[in-house]
């Protein structure tokens, strides 16, 4: 019986060990290249190995029990007439629960870093009124912030293209050029049909919905050039539907910016 | 109740065909029709099957060059729909529910034999207009979810007759709930109490009750929905001030319990199997009841989780992500008790336990996935991406299917008499399991590091890793053939299977193989104990 224990523990500990070294070391996840990325890939790592442990401990269960229960050539009759063992069902009913309650807090804590329990109002005086109503999204940090960055972008969506209007600078970009380290806020709506935004190296994301602005706050933290994806079916070209987000030191931001911005005209 | 033990349908017995002619035509006979449910599904399957397999050769390039982009979309639309619609939710609901809910509660025929009947035969012309639509004006294009605007502005005629098909399928779904809690509650053998009823019986409770719940949910939106096409209301038109968020409810308000009318029944014919040729008990009878109520009442409160990145406010992303991850709970409970069932146990392994043992081990990791995408800030990144395909398959492929195949091989010693090859059973295991793990598991890192769903074409880092995955898929493609030549060379000249072959316990199992018409040549047996393995009761057997 001692004997059996310690295979057993010697077993569990070493699924552990196997699912803290894979979390830990193969990274299945793109660049991390805003403030939520790292946030986000915490999350993952820590889901990442509690479904190893319980993926790798229910198959090594099932397959244990295929070889050592199977029935032998010479064996009739039936298994013991076991239906039930309360103790253990109550166990597995209530460490699930355990765990699924802690992941749930976790979550609610990893979200609100992410800034999505942050109030949806929205500070686009510019092209709307006050009242309207925001009706979903993520949304980082203050509004005054963002007020005093002057980054404060609206994203119209239509069937295939991305347009990004810098309504202070009096242009549309069909790029998104954003300085490094500064949060940005855009406040999206379709002209048509409904269209996501998408940057994987950002792991944000928010529907962008005909009829009903949404807000997206992001911090980029890295330099570069990434992609920005449709994810929700659009139509035909769905698949092509395709911007790029350029990330660069504030200077050649502010370069860019100025080139394309266009004089106020003084009525 | 006394009802149940008279024959009932004697009046009509001269008139209805004999041998296979009597599966083309409106029998009333419960097995005929489940017979009838079930190979009407697999020919949708094979369908559907051939949708899948041009999916995955259009994504084995980057390019979008195997057929034209709005052809790719109504061939993924025409997948999901039939997947769903005319092969898992037939197959598991109406084909297995069919054959085997009288004899679980003791009854000669379901409660409501034509209306069972009119159920059935709703599918095949729903089903064949469907696939027609392509030939008309071009099939829907807007995926199975069918969200407007999309819907309402691609071509009309194929997203109507879309409508019209799916709400004749929900119509068939909703007769067939009606019958079966109207059986299993009325019909139940004198003397039967519910406690003593088969796992499956349970389960198909608990999943007509998400059908006759929620189904009409769904005919209401595509109805309203309709009206937009054709009539130019603004329901959902944005243009007219319609609410295309509203839609995305109601939609998911039917489609989520989907989930669970598609996976509850597999849940029920796994607890079959598994004590059958464990020679075990179903461990934990009791807490399988309870958990499955508990995920038909969960399931109908969890649905706006498919909504995370959509026009939904932060409370509601919140609430939605706590009632979503706890479904795991009383779905973890059922899959340590089936483990506990194989535990202890003599088993058998044939295709139907391999079967059933592929499942558990895929819907755990469908099942891991599914409480990390309940997570809203992990389902930010990867939502609508191929990590949620790779999600889903897992829990209907590699869940569902994968007991449909193991009922299969568990149930047609019952229906034919005749035993079904094992050597090709076993084959055709294995191909699937490492096809299907091929084709799906892939996907994950996929959705994670950028491909979304639903596209014809991607990035070029991403060609290796779908080619992978399309290896997979063809390798469940040849995965079929053994399956079917097995089949038909099993019908014809299979080994003969006696009665019982498994010395099984539950109720089908009492009678001749294949039944007669009534069931039993006598009166229904009582059976207390379905699972009573390793007492007494099944050495006299």
């Amino acid at each position: 019986m001692l004997n059996k224990n310690i295979y057993l523990i010697l077993i569990i500990s070493l699924v552990f060990a196997i699912s803290f070294w894979v979390g830990f070391n193969v990274n299945l996840l793109p660049a991390e290249a805003s403030i939520n990325a790292p946030i986000y890939d915490e999350l993952f790592k820590i889901l990442f190995i509690i479904g190893l442990i319980i993926f790798i401990g229910m198959t090594i269960a099932v397959i244990y029990s295929l070889f050592k229960f199977r029935k032998r050539n010479d064996q009739i009759g039936d298994g013991i007439a076991l239906e039930g063992n309360l103790s253990l069902e109550i166990v597995w009913t209530i460490i699930p629960s355990i765990i699924v309650l802690l992941i749930g807090l976790y979550s609610y804590n990893i979200y609100d870093r992410m800034g999505g329990m942050k109030e949806l109002n929205h500070n686009h005086e510019m092209m709307s009124s006050n009242t309207e109503k925001i009706w979903a999204g993520i949304s980082q940090t203050s509004d005054n912030e963002i007020a005093i960055n002057n980054l404060s972008i609206e994203v119209s969506a239509m069937q295939f293209a991305f347009l990004f209007n810098y309504p202070k600078g009096n242009f549309i970009s069909g790029e998104l050029h954003v300085p490094v380290d500064k949060t940005v806020s855009m406040k999206m709506e379709s002209k048509d049909v409904i269209h996501a935004f998408w940057v994987p190296e950002f792991r944000i994301k928010q529907d962008i919905i005909p009829g009903q602005p949404t807000i997206l706050n992001f911090t980029p933290t890295k330099v570069g050039k990434y992609p920005i994806i449709c994810a929700e079916l659009c139509g035909p070209y769905h698949g092509g539907m395709r911007a790029s987000i350029i990330v660069e030191e504030e200077s050649d931001y502010n370069e860019w910016y100025n080139k394309n911005k266009k004089p106020e005209v003084n009525l | 109740m006394t009802i149940s033990i008279d024959p009932q349908k004697t009046n009509n017995e001269s008139l209805q065909p004999k041998g296979w002619l009597r599966y083309f035509s409106f029998s009333l006979d419960h097995k005929v029709i489940g017979i009838q449910y079930l190979i009407c599904g697999f020919l949708f399957y094979l369908i559907g099957g051939t949708l899948a397999s041009a999916i995955r050769i259009e994504l084995a390039s980057p390019m979008s060059d195997f057929m034209p982009r709005d052809v790719y979309n109504q061939v993924l639309t025409l997948h999901g729909t039939i997947m769903i619609f005319l092969w898992i939710v037939p197959v598991v609901n109406g084909a297995f529910g069919n054959y085997l809910i009288p004899f679980y509660v003791g009854a000669r025929d379901m409660a409501f034999p034509r209306l069972n009947a009119v159920a059935f035969w709703l599918i095949p012309p729903s089903g064949l207009m469907l696939v027609t639509s392509y030939f008309v004006e071009g099939a829907a294009q807007a995926g199975w979810t069918a969200y407007p605007p999309l819907s309402i502005t691609t071509p009309q005629s194929g997203q109507i007759i879309w409508i019209l098909s799916v709400l004749l399928l929900g119509g068939s779904s909703i007769f067939g709930g009606i019958n079966f809690i109207a059986t299993i509650i009325k019909l139940r053998r004198p003397g039967l109490k519910l406690m003593q009823l088969p796992m499956y019986c349970w389960a198909m409770l608990g999943t007509s009750l998400l059908v006759v719940l929620s189904t009409p949910v769904l005919a209401g939106t595509l109805i309203l929905l309709s009206f937009d096409i054709i009539a130019n209301t603004g329901f959902f038109n944005p243009v007219l001030g319609g609410n295309v968020v509203v839609y995305q409810h109601l939609f998911w308000f039917y489609s989520h319990p989907a989930v669970y009318i598609m996976v509850l029944p597999a849940f029920g014919l796994v607890s079959e199997i598994l004590p059958v040729h464990a020679r075990k008990p179903l461990f934990g009878y009791t807490t399988m009841v309870f958990s499955i109520m508990g995920i038909v009442v969960l399931g109908l409160v969890v649905w706006a989780h498919h909504m995370f990145t959509s026009g939904t406010p932060p409370w509601m992303r919140l609430f939605f992500t706590i009632a979503t991850a706890f479904i795991a709970v009383p779905t973890g409970i059922k899959f340590f008790n089936w483990v506990a069932t194989l535990w202890g146990g003599k088993i058998s392994i044939n295709s139907a336990m391999l079967f059933s043992c592929g499942f558990i081990i895929n819907f755990v990791f469908g099942g891991i996935t599914g409480v990390a995408l309940a997570q809203v800030p992990f389902d930010i990144h990867v939502h609508d991406t191929y990590f949620v395909v790779a999600h889903f398959h897992y829990i209907v492929y590699g869940g569902t299917v994968f007991i449909i195949f193991s009922s299969i091989y568990h149930w047609f010693p019952k229906v034919t008499g005749k035993m079904l090859n094992e050597k090709l059973g076993i084959l055709h295991f294995i191909i699937t399991f490492i096809g299907f793990n091929l084709c799906f598991a892939p996907q994950h890192w996929l959705g994670l590091n950028g491909m979304p769903r639903r596209v014809a074409e991607y990035d070029p880092q991403f060609q290796f890793v779908n080619q992978i995955s399309s290896l997979g898929a063809l390798l469940m493609a040849i995965s079929t053939i053994p399956f079917l030549i097995n089949v038909f060379l099993s019908v014809r000249k299979g080994k003969n299977a006696g009665d019982n072959p498994w010395n099984a316990l539950t109720p089908e199992w009492l009678t001749s193989s294949p039944p007669p018409v009534e069931n039993w040549e006598g009166e229904a047996p009582l059976v207390e104990e379905p699972y009573g393995y390793g007492k007494e009761i099944s050495v006299q057997k």
